[in-house]
């Protein structure tokens, strides 16, 4: 084997809007010619190289061109200009348990997949406990799999995926499904793939991944390479530019409860000087502003606010209620502030879920959940090894002896 | 490693979705394989009473075999028929049908359609035997004939594959081929020799005229004309018109093979 297991040179891919939703022969006799449509290149001229051994990300907002990128070496979507190449074994974890049958056992399941991903039948029946095992689904993998629970076909999906035993393993952010439990053990043996050598390309948009597993990164925009280079480095450049025109992420449009007798319009950061801002850092002065807009008077409300890092992991959840902070009624229109200062959120990207509820909180007027969104971005305490938060301690060496 | 090589290093996978296509087919019914077989008698039985009772088709008697039943007459017909056409109703919902696979995972995607194609090619297989066994019971002994009956499979195998590798792409790009192609079915099914006999069409036709010549062209023609050779007439068909059939078949397959290969480039995001 000769060169890094991923070249990849000056790859281009066009994708096709078409005017219709569906091109049909009848449409096309009707307009006596081909179908109109808009082009755009979904990635444009991107070259890189991941040798061998490394785990590589690529990062970007939505519609960046990462997850065309990942389908290209993956072989799934073909380059309309460039070429790439993947030396060795490749498995992509795209989507877990692509192709299972429904009505077919776990087990015909097993051989089906693993045989699609390219295993032989002696390879799969060597290591079927194992992939039957990790799944936790012995009991189970005789029944159909439409039987299964979501949970079950996902894990036994990445169970066989993860089997394939790859030299080169493509993954698009699949990881975050599941229990607790299996997530851990998947990022466990992504880790241990990770350790044997094996070189990895992850799809993400989570900073935290980014920093914490992997080596290098591209960080791509609007299907152009915006920097590649050492993992830390291209977070901090993304994290520096990407993301600051991004208040509310329309994706993460979580699900929203409650009466509506208080509605929550927006939740938005201000600075020490008033100023409301998009661009934090670590130990700057905040404040959390929730806007409100009651449509009758509501005595003695409660709001609070929850706040998430991108894997769903609750860094805190103050209220007002727990605060002792009252007024007597709230009516129309207003804003609600928590102060912070210095705020100890390391660089990341947040989720933020704000809620008003009764004096006794057992009454929802509004919650919107996972709603909203910003990034911290680094500033002192500078800390680069990980985490969510800084302690802001200091530091007493006794360097007597 | 060329695409050929490619395909062929994925035998594995190609048996284990055929075997799924067999599955699914028939998993779940209680009497599985007997639903298609009876549907295949009861098509028997209702064309043998409407052509041959009502509109009086009269089937040739066999030469040399001396049979004369209309029901073998047209099961020797209709059966290459119903792999054709099931082959490729199923083609062009193979990749459609699997979208998910074609948008998630890699592999030649031929296999798909091979596998499809195949499946059906199976449920053939079955019939053909029993049709073979039955004609044991009027004295047709087609056994004989094995080695030549599964080189003809083998033909017709290679043209239905080509015809469904190019429908199974056209059909990511264009949805409502289907419907077009059940149209074309149907008016494939009455210009071929099926439910009534060759000698009926040269009755209307003189020899020499166009309308001859194209009817002849019609490869369905020269298959269902050289199974009833082996299993009816218990003869070689004509050599000219199986060597016909193998160039036809020869160069569909081919062609299939290279207007799939142009229409695969795009085909996990037309899904």
């Amino acid at each position: 084997m000769s060169g890094p297991p991923i070249e990849v040179n000056n790859v281009s891919k066009r994708f096709r809007l078409y005017h219709e939703r569906n091109q049909s022969v009848k449409a096309m006799v009707m307009r006596g010619g081909r179908a109109r449509y808009d082009e755009f290149w979904a990635l444009d001229d991107v070259s890189f190289e991941v040798s061998q051994g490394t785990t590589f990300a690529l990062v970007g907002e939505n519609g960046s061109g990462k997850s065309t990128m990942l389908k290209c070496l993956a072989r799934i979507l073909r380059p309309d200009k460039g070429s790439l190449e993947v030396r060795g074994k490749m498995s992509a974890l795209l989507e877990l348990g692509a192709g299972f049958h429904p009505e077919l056992s776990g087990r015909e399941n097993v051989f089906l997949n693993g045989s699609i991903l390219g295993l032989s039948k002696k390879q799969l029946e060597s290591r079927f406990d194992e992939i039957v095992e990790f799944a936790g689904l012995e009991r189970f993998i005789d029944m159909p799999v439409k039987n299964y629970s979501s949970g079950m076909y996902v894990r036994l999906g990445f169970s066989v995926a993860i089997n394939v035993d790859p030299e080169v393993l493509l993954v698009d952010e699949v990881l975050a499904v599941g229990d607790e439990q299996f997530q851990r053990k998947c990022l466990e043996r992504v880790a241990e793939l990770r350790e044997s050598g094996k070189t990895i390309v992850v799809v993400t948009h989570s900073l935290a991944t980014v920093r914490n597993l992997c080596d290098e990164a591209a960080w791509l925009e609007h299907g152009v390479v915006r920097k590649v280079g050492p993992a830390g480095e291209v977070a901090d450049a993304y994290l520096g530019e990407a993301h600051v025109d991004r208040e509310v992420d329309e994706k993460s449009h979580g699900t929203r409860w409650g009466t509506g007798d208080v509605r929550l319009t927006g939740v938005e950061l201000v600075d020490a000087r008033g100023q409301v801002t998009e661009n934090v850092h670590t130990g700057d002065a905040v404040s959390f502003r929730l806007h409100y807009e009651a449509a009758r008077p509501i005595p003695r409300p409660v709001f609070g606010l929850g706040v998430y890092t991108a894997e769903g992991v609750q860094v805190t959840g103050p209220n007002t209620r727990q605060a002792d902070v009252w007024v007597d009624k709230i009516e129309g229109a207003g804003t609600v502030d928590l102060r912070v200062d210095p705020l100890l959120l390391l660089p990341g990207s947040y989720i933020i879920s704000a809620a008003v509820t009764d004096e006794t909180i057992s009454h929802t007027f509004d919650h919107r959940h996972r709603a909203f969104h910003f990034d911290v971005q680094p500033g002192t305490p500078h800390e680069t090894f990980g985490g969510v938060i800084s302690f802001n301690g200091r530091w007493a060496v006794d360097g007597r002896g | 490693m060329t695409k050929l090589q490619e395909i062929t290093s994925r035998r594995e996978l190609f048996v284990n979705l055929t075997l799924r296509e067999l599955r699914g087919k028939y998993k779940r019914s209680a009497l599985g394989w007997l639903w298609s077989l009876l549907n295949r008698l009861t098509t028997m039985l209702l064309f043998s009473f409407v052509f041959r009772y009502f509109l009086r088709v009269d089937p040739p008697v066999g030469d040399p075999s001396g049979l004369h039943f209309f029901a073998f007459f047209l099961m020797c017909g209709l059966l290459p028929f119903n792999f054709l056409s099931q082959s490729l109703t199923g083609g062009m919902a193979s990749l459609i049908g699997n979208a998910n696979l074609v948008k998630k995972t890699y592999f030649p995607r031929e296999i798909l359609v091979a596998a499809n194609t195949a499946s059906w090619l199976v449920s053939f297989l079955i019939e053909l035997s029993l049709l073979a066994v039955a004609l044991l019971f009027v004295g047709n002994v087609a056994f004989v004939w094995l080695p030549a009956i599964l080189m003809l499979i083998v033909i017709q195998t290679m043209f239905v594959g080509g015809l469904a590798l190019m429908l199974s792409a056209a059909a990511v790009y264009f949805r409502d081929l289907e419907h077009l192609v059940g149209i074309v079915m149907q008016a494939w099914f009455y210009t071929a020799p099926i439910v009534y006999p060759i000698s009926y069409v040269t009755n209307q036709v003189k020899k020499d005229s166009i309308w001859w010549t194209i009817y002849n062209l019609n490869p369905l023609t020269r298959f269902v004309e050289a199974y009833r050779d082996f299993f009816y007439n218990l003869r070689w068909p004509p050599a000219d018109q199986l060597a016909y059939i193998v160039v036809v078949s020869v160069i569909t397959l081919i062609a299939g093979y290279l207007v799939f290969g142009r229409l695969e480039g795009r085909m996990a995001e037309e899904l």
